[in-house]
């Protein structure tokens, strides 16, 4: 049995708005029977775009239905702006926590206000009509909403995923897929991390990609200036910040060597990739 | 408030009368069976009446019986013995409707190199015995098939099919965890050669279980260790339990006759009442081929956790096969490979019986589930829709 909170049981044993709206101003609705849940959120709406009215229809289990009633407790009174700015958490923290596998409930309350908003809009967004490439086709989740699910309530693991917007909960075959997402919200997130510490600050390569970064600007910048002049040059090897290289042709030879070296190599290194690059040569 | 207790194939009430029978063994007779002396070889004498009266219930010798500590042990036991004792071959059939026990154990052996064949059921969770034939092949090391279902108590042909499987040459093992001490399982008219029995399932306490092993049958054991249970079993025998799993088997003997007609009474009348009262309501599984004490409803266009809830609040204990009552986010895999539409796959409801069920729990439960039915269906937006459309017409 699910360990639910005091309010949580409350909310779904005496749901608050429980109905439909009279001429509503604003329907929405998201789920459906396939799923598990659906949730039909009609609102009322005066001229300074204030909710008076909330009501819900919900098919679900106990912590849907209860999300759903206290949702619209939390939004009557409020203006569309004010409202807007409820998240799944404020919805699942109202009710004084949701087990983990229930996060989704929360997130279908949020959803449908959002859906109810953009109708008061008149926003041409469809109901049925999904933003992005869906990723799990047991439950049509795409791709734009498992990377907000994601964002919004910071998660790290492929099962929060799934708890949060069903995502990966049916067959299991998208998760390697949703595994891909969830690395490129995290990687991008490490960069706005980053970012915040001095805006002109790239964030920390890998060694992987330092390395391409370096043999592209090699093949790119250095090697045809040096070819040039009969010259070449080799990486050898990049060990941290220190990038060895060999020269070749006229240029292991010349006695300006150290100069190319320092002066072409290093400096078109450093104004490519990182300027705590150090160029060294080693003789081969 | 009074439990109205309709959740007998989840787990059931251990009988006062196995209770007594176990008691003393839990204190002044604490002795090791395995040991030497009369302290230890009374508890022997009571386990080898624990066994007679085990074998007497399925029509087996006393050397069949194997005890373990549940289903899952039994199951576990049959399945990778057979694979041990037939190294050549590399291939299980078995059916998309039974208990993870099986269904799991045969996944985690897909990933270690055995190929798996599970047969459908069609709408009323029936099998087609002319696939299940040609699935079998000169690879096949075993068949296993339950006896009864679970979720809607839908029995399968197992007689026919041990046939079957023995003419293809194959071993059939079959879970008869549902079925033991609800309907007549007679070992000397079948061919079945390995069968899981599960003493919670029939009024004896959790933590004791038995595999049948027919005569002559190739077997590993799954525990090494000890010499107990003839070498087949290492571990200390679960004295108490084991002979509480006896006495529970001998009152089975004298309640199938109750089981086959008062808790069938009891089913029927609830299952038909609720049928009446309720529209929208599904039966799950073949009317006729069923256990006499399950039975799986579905109240179309809402939620199994949601009514599970609100009958718990009125003291009715049963189970669901929607998604949330599991965490998991898809409704029962029974319900899904029988073809239960989505309108009503989430909102099944299975009541399952037992000789402690009276007359007036029915009466509570046909007047208790009407209005939470009513209740959530008015917060349903789907129900809503329909019964607009409904209106229009």
């Amino acid at each position: 049995m699910w360990n639910y909170s005091e309010k949580l049981m409350d909310h779904f044993l005496h749901p608050r708005n429980a109905g439909e709206v009279e001429n509503p101003d604003a329907v929405g609705e998201v789920g459906n029977i396939t799923c598990g849940d659906a949730l039909k959120l009609t609102l009322k709406i005066d001229e300074d775009e204030r909710i008076t009215d909330a009501k819900f229809q919900t098919f679900g289990c106990g912590s849907a239905i209860a999300s759903s009633s206290v949702l619209t407790e939390m939004i009557k009174g409020k203006t569309l702006d004010e409202a807007s700015g409820i998240s799944n958490k404020d919805i699942a923290d109202t009710l004084e926590g949701l087990p983990p596998e229930k996060m989704h409930c929360s997130v279908m309350g949020m959803e449908a206000l959002e859906a109810a908003i953009r109708n008061y809009r008149g926003v041409e967004v469809p109901e049925e009509v999904m933003e992005g490439e869906i990723v799990c086709t047991c439950f049509g989740v795409t791709d734009q909403k498992i990377e907000r699910v994601i964002r919004e309530n910071n998660l790290f693991t492929v099962d929060d995923v799934t708890h949060f917007c069903k995502a990966g909960g049916g067959c299991g075959e998208c998760k390697p897929e949703i595994a891909k997402i969830l690395e490129g919200v995290l990687a991008e997130s490490g960069q706005a991390i980053h970012a915040h510490e001095g805006p002109e600050r790239p964030r920390r390569l890998t060694n992987i990609e330092k390395m391409r970064l370096v043999m592209e600007t090699i093949e790119r910048e250095i090697r045809p200036a040096l070819n040039a002049d009969g010259g070449d040059i080799e990486l050898v090897d990049i060990d941290g910040d220190k990038v060895l290289v060999a020269l070749r042709g006229t240029c292991s030879e010349c006695v300006a060597a150290n100069f190319t070296l320092k002066s072409v190599v290093e400096t078109k290194l450093r104004e490519f990739i990182s300027d705590k690059l150090t160029v060294e040569e080693v003789t081969a | 408030m009074k439990t109205v207790y309709v959740d007998n194939n989840a787990t059931t009430r251990v009988d006062p009368e196995v209770l007594d029978e176990m008691l003393p063994y839990l204190s002044e007779y604490y002795g090791n069976p395995s040991s030497m002396h009369h302290f230890g070889g009374q508890v022997m004498e009571k386990i080898d009446q624990a066994r007679e009266r085990v074998a007497r219930l399925i029509g087996a010798h006393p050397a069949e019986i194997l005890f373990t500590s549940c289903g899952t042990e039994s199951d576990s036991t049959a399945i990778l013995g057979t694979l041990q004792s037939y190294p050549e071959k590399h291939h299980i059939v078995t059916t998309r409707v039974e208990h993870p026990a099986i269904l799991t154990l045969c996944n985690h052996l897909m990933k270690q190199g055995y190929s798996i064949t599970e047969l459908p059921v069609n709408r009323e969770g029936l099998l087609d015995l002319e696939q299940l034939r040609e699935s079998i092949t000169p690879y096949t090391a075993v068949v296993s098939v339950m006896w009864a279902n679970n979720e809607t108590g839908v029995i399968f042909p197992v007689e026919e099919i041990a046939e079957i499987v023995q003419e293809k040459g194959s071993v059939f093992h079959c879970d008869a965890v549902q079925a033991v001490g609800k309907i007549p399982v007679n070992m000397k008219e079948n061919k079945i050669d390995l069968l899981s029995i599960s003493g919670h399932k029939l009024h004896s306490p959790k933590g004791v279980g038995a595999l049948y092993i027919r005569k002559g049958t190739r077997f590993r054991p799954f525990l090494v260790g000890g010499h107990q249970e003839h070498g087949r079993r290492g571990g200390t025998e679960n004295v108490a339990s084991i002979i509480g799993l006896g006495k529970a088997c001998e009152l089975a003997e004298n309640s199938l006759i109750e089981e086959n007609t008062r808790v069938k009474a009891l089913r029927d009348r609830l299952e038909k009442g609720l049928l009446e009262k309720i529209p929208k309501t599904l039966l799950n599984g073949h009317p006729e081929h069923r256990l006499p004490n399950t039975t799986s409803l579905s109240f179309e266009y809402i939620e199994g956790e949601a009514i599970l809830l609100l009958m718990s609040r009125e003291g009715i204990a049963a189970s669901s096969g929607s998604a949330c009552t599991s965490g998991s986010l898809e409704p029962s895999h029974v319900l899904r490979a029988m073809g239960v539409p989505f309108t009503g796959a989430h909102g099944s409801i299975r009541f399952s019986l037992s000789r402690f069920n009276t007359d007036e729990d029915i009466d509570t439960i046909l007047e208790k589930i009407p209005p939470i039915i009513h209740q959530l269906r008015e917060l349903s937006p789907f129900w809503q829709r329909l019964s607009r459309s409904a209106q229009l017409k």
